[in-house]
């Protein structure tokens, strides 16, 4: 566990993987949006803004995905007190809360056509719109106090009380009438969606995830030379 | 885009402003410290070579 | 200080945090899932047929109805601007009227949700909302469904929240 945690080696693994991990990002958005706005087909019922589930359902999937790592970095963080996880927790959740506004922006506009209606208050909607303000919440609370490593603690202690609401969202169009759509892909009995569809969506889901690991690298690197930097300003008043 | 394309442009041209600028900003804001890091090491301020306690730096 | 002591405790204050975490988490948990069946009707976002002629309701307080538009009961009139439709969830069927825009989604046999309050045995609905089932397919699939004779017309999409489930 500390052997991969250690920071030297971590960013020697990151920038092995950066490069890799780059290209297969730009290949994936390339063949991804490729398949999504020429090759794939128009849906019977919605017709053409099938195209909209391309970008919206891998962004919504990427921000549960992104809660997920930001409570296991902080469950990390608070039990074994390891500094790397406090700073992958703090590159998470800008990264999440992108990708939950792409969600709730793409929904709007796929909502509005479709349903009749940009927004309604409904379980799967109103759950995701906390998940918008958890990231926020979460951003604004590690860097709310003097003290870096109590800013930590405060914001892993929310981002875990938050994981309640991680199968709120997934299950809330089982559990109630909701105006939102039940699961397509990851629902028992199998994915209910042709396979024209399913190939552009897993490639734009691939591309939403490769960049997730793209940022994750990038904004830790961040924030370890910004911890470095202090250390340094430090040494230099020394001087 | 059968009388959808007001609504799925600014889909796709919401959802390209939110992952370029993350990216933009993660890249920049980590070119601009990284090459701080490296200024002030030149200055000599390097912890790590002054007194060769490691066990914080980095 | 000696290694030995200094280990102990710290291992410790681990498992002391961890038991913490899980404790709180699990009590977190319980809150809200407390909460959330104490606020069930409000969490529901719309309610069935059934679930409206079992469970009568003010006949002036808003309240959302959903289900599918039965197959040939779309009409227009007598009013002006007005649409009349059954709203059926397999068990229970309720006539709508509305009078306004309707969603491009808005089909025989899919599903729909309408706003509004019950007039006497009929749905005055001020706002009506498509709901989309959860299957995606290009039109010659469909197509094709139909002529084998496959298809269930909206299969799962919103016949599924019948009361009882």
């Amino acid at each position: 566990m500390h052997r991969f945690a250690n920071p030297t080696r971590f960013l020697r693994l990151a920038n092995a993987v950066l490069p890799w991990l780059g290209g297969l990002t730009a290949i994936l958005f390339g063949v991804g949006l490729y398949q999504a706005l020429v090759i794939s087909p128009a849906d019977y019922q919605q017709g053409e803004t099938v195209r909209i589930m391309y970008v919206h359902v891998p962004a919504a999937w990427a921000a549960l995905a992104g809660y997920a790592s930001l409570a296991i970095a902080s469950f990390t963080f608070l039990v074994w007190r390891h500094p790397l996880a406090d700073l992958a927790a703090r590159a998470a959740s800008p990264i999440g809360a992108g990708f939950t506004a792409i969600a709730l922006v793409t929904g709007a506009l796929w909502g509005q056509p479709m349903w009749g209606t940009w927004w309604v208050w409904d379980a799967r909607l109103t759950s995701v719109l906390i998940l918008f303000f958890l990231y926020l919440g979460h951003m604004a609370l590690v860097n709310a106090f003097d003290d870096s490593d109590r800013g930590g603690r405060a914001g892993a202690v929310l981002a875990l009380v938050g994981v309640v609401n991680l199968p709120i969202i997934k299950f809330s169009v089982d559990w109630w009438n909701t105006l939102h759509q039940p699961a397509s892909v990851l629902r028992m009995g199998g994915p209910k969606i042709a396979g024209e569809m399913m190939t552009p969506l897993m490639m734009m889901a691939g591309a939403y995830f490769a960049l997730f690991g793209v940022l994750m690298i990038l904004r830790i690197r961040s924030l370890l030379a910004a911890r470095r930097l202090r250390q340094l300003r430090l040494a230099v008043q020394e001087i | 885009m059968g009388g959808y394309a007001a609504y799925i442009w600014p889909s796709y041209g919401f959802t390209a402003l939110v992952l370029v600028a993350l990216l933009i900003s993660a890249w920049r804001t980590m070119r601009v410290r990284e090459s701080e890091v490296e200024r002030l090491r030149g200055l000599g301020a390097d912890p790590r070579r002054r007194d060769g306690t490691s066990k914080d730096a980095v | 200080m000696t290694q030995k002591p200094r280990q102990k405790p710290k291992m410790t204050r681990k498992s002391k945090r961890l038991v913490l975490i899980a404790g709180g988490l699990a009590f977190v948990g319980l809150a809200v899932a407390l909460v959330m069946t104490a606020f069930e009707d409000s969490v529901v976002f719309f309610f069935s047929p059934s679930e409206l002629a079992a469970k009568p309701t003010d006949p002036d307080r808003r309240i959302r109805i959903g289900g599918l538009v039965e197959d040939g009961s779309v009409s227009t009139g007598p009013g002006e601007g007005e649409v009349r439709f059954r709203v059926t969830d397999g068990g229970a069927t309720l006539p709508v009227v509305y009078v306004g825009i309707l969603p491009d989604l808005f089909r025989e046999g899919q599903g729909v949700v309408a706003q509004g309050s019950l007039v006497g045995e009929i749905f005055k609905a001020d706002e009506v909302l498509a709901k989309h089932d959860e299957t995606y397919m290009p039109p010659e699939v469909a197509k094709a469904l139909k002529e084998q004779g496959h298809w269930q017309e909206g299969a799962e999409g919103a016949t599924k929240k019948v009361p009882g489930s």
